[in-house]
């Protein structure tokens, strides 16, 4: 596996590439925020606030519909809110039986569904984007300038790069497990459903061992080379005039969305 | 999918502000408290441990054992981190992995990310690890029965407080969503149970020092598993509860003056250039104004600062 096989990054010459990470990120948490402040049945500001993330797409040069087609992670979650539809007293507009219930959708019930559906696949659409335009270390770099604690900045970094080692060690045992459980036609190999995961688990607990023991020849080739607890990177970032341009339009528009809603 | 899809992760959109907030707040005090206790425990050579060791969370959630119609039992993993790493380490360490499961994946929000690491990182570590020590020095069969208890019970845990975070946004009812997360989560805890029991049995049998036993002062050691009781004691009461008396939960929710921040929040921050504490009032215009000057005034200062700064 390559080492950035988990990363979202695409490689592109465009302004939001270039754009400094705290940048994106600042802009990105305060969208979603706004997101979660319009008022149910904005559809005038949702309409803006989706301008918004094409625009986003345009700039990033990844295509129009880049984040529209990764966006459909967020829907299986919907399944949660549809008892809003019933829930929420208003006028009904449609009753359905369903076995022994009666099932009534308010319209009030549909206003709330379509607009918590809206939120999330807004904001789902600019998270994807994030990562699609800055590449993670970047974007880990930015939380640390953000006064997330070093620490937790750290252990992140730690396990982005160490992400496709463990994977591959996983798929190794997966596939060791299933070396190991040949079935000859017509009958069923392993024992019930207990055994199963006590192989699992066992799996794990060897994923446990050999990880720590990695951990301990990482320690040692770090000490090695010089660590002393710090990491230090090599990529000042320094806020360019582009980049507050840039941060004061965004926040000019979110302000407007905001407006819009609650005209 | 590479990785375990629980219906755990709450994505963007699905809780409102306050509550987002309110869990963030909780999030972070804890994970002051972890950040200020592991720096004081541990040297620097477990930072590298614990950035392998997230790194072995989030391969572990690969791991899965065919069940039965063709679902699997995958695991979580709180509790397994608490009780290899200790509980503010494993509390780090599933912070880290829930963070680059919403950024690297969005799989789970951004803005709903304390909400996210409460539930499927701290509450689980606490109850794992509290669970974990209330039997230490026993035999290990006791420890391994305690230890699957302490891990179907964390995602039950994590469960429990998604629902409540899912019905004080006003996105789910408590009748419905209550008693279909926790059935559901119900055999989803078995196979984290049986994964943690058979994980930790394997660990000690091959490294028993690892688990590092006595490790932890007595008196520390004593407050873990009253914490972790008192929240496995919450579950256990608030489920059948919540399930059983909805109104009873709403009743409580209304006394604590919870149910008006939460039900209707998306509303309330300042409709109509009102603020809503303070009312309908000549105060409340004046307020709206000032926030509306200082949205001007950042993005002038940020215009000033671009103009400035050297290309």
């Amino acid at each position: 596996m390559h080492f950035d096989a988990f990363d979202r990054y695409h490689e592109k010459e465009s302004i939001l590439h270039r754009l400094d990470p705290r940048v994106k990120v600042v802009v990105t948490v305060l969208f979603i925020v706004s997101n979660a402040l319009l008022p149910d049945g904005a559809w005038l500001a949702f309409a803006l606030a989706w301008m918004f993330v094409l625009a986003s797409n345009l700039l990033s040069k990844l295509g129009l519909g880049y984040t529209f087609k990764r966006s459909i992670i967020a829907l299986p979650f919907a399944l949660i809110a549809i008892t809003v539809l019933f829930s929420i007293p208003g006028n009904p507009l449609t009753t359905f039986r369903l076995f022994v219930w009666d099932f009534t959708i308010t319209d009030a019930g549909l206003l709330r569904f379509v607009s918590i559906l809206i939120r999330a696949w807004l904001s789902v659409q600019m998270a994807i984007l994030l990562v699609a335009v800055t590449r993670f270390p970047d974007l880990v770099h930015a939380l640390e300038h953000l006064r997330v604690p070093a620490i937790l900045t750290t252990i992140i970094a730690f396990l982005y790069r160490y992400l496709f080692v463990l994977t591959d060690e996983v798929f190794r045992l997966l596939r060791a497990r299933q070396a190991r459980s040949a079935a000859a036609p017509g009958s069923r190999s392993g024992g019930g459903v207990v055994w199963r995961a006590k192989v699992a688990g066992n799996m794990a607990g060897q994923l446990f061992l050999r990880s720590y023991e990695r951990s301990d020849r990482i320690y040692n080739a770090m000490v090695a080379r010089g660590y002393v607890g710090h990491l230090y990177t090599l990529n000042p970032h320094e806020m360019k005039s582009g980049d507050y341009y840039a941060t004061a339009f965004a926040i000019a528009a979110i302000f407007l969305m905001q407006v819009l809603g609650r005209l | 999918m590479l990785y375990a899809p629980t219906p755990l992760h709450i994505p963007d959109g699905f809780l409102n502000l306050i509550v987002s907030l309110i869990c963030w707040a909780i999030t972070i005090v804890t994970l002051g408290f972890a950040i200020s206790k592991t720096n004081k425990a541990l040297g620097e050579k477990q930072i590298p441990l614990m950035g392998v060791m997230a790194a072995f969370i989030f391969a572990a959630q690969m791991i899965n054992f065919p069940v039965a119609g063709g679902t699997s039992g995958h695991m979580l993993g709180g509790a397994l981190a608490a009780i290899v790493l200790g509980p503010w380490a494993g509390m780090l360490v599933m912070t880290a992995v829930i963070a680059v499961q919403a950024l690297l994946f969005q799989d789970g929000g951004l803005l709903v990310m304390g909400a996210n690491i409460l539930n499927m990182g701290l509450v689980t570590a606490a109850i794992g690890y509290g669970l974990y020590r209330s039997v230490i020095g026993q035999s290990k069969g006791v420890k391994l029965g305690m230890i699957g208890f302490a891990a179907w019970l964390s995602v039950m845990a994590g469960a429990l407080l998604t629902s409540l975070q899912l019905w004080l946004s006003g996105t789910s009812q408590l009748e419905i969503v209550i008693p279909a997360m926790m059935g559901v989560h119900a055999l989803i805890g078995i196979g984290e149970a049986l994964i943690t029991v058979f994980a930790v049995g394997f660990i000690m049998q091959t490294r028993p020092d690892l688990l590092g036993e006595g490790s932890e002062s007595a008196k520390a050691s004593r407050n873990w598993v009253y914490v972790g009781g008192i929240v496995a004691l919450l579950v256990v009461l608030i489920s059948p509860f919540a399930s059983g008396d909805p109104d009873g939960l709403e009743r409580v929710a209304i006394d604590m003056g919870f149910i008006g921040t939460g039900l209707d929040a998306p509303y309330e921050i300042i409709p109509d250039y009102t603020v809503p504490f303070l009312g309908e009032t000549a105060l409340s215009t004046i307020v709206a104004g000032v926030i509306g000057a200082i949205v001007v005034g950042a993005i002038i200062v940020l215009v000033g600062r671009g103009m400035k700064a050297k290309s």
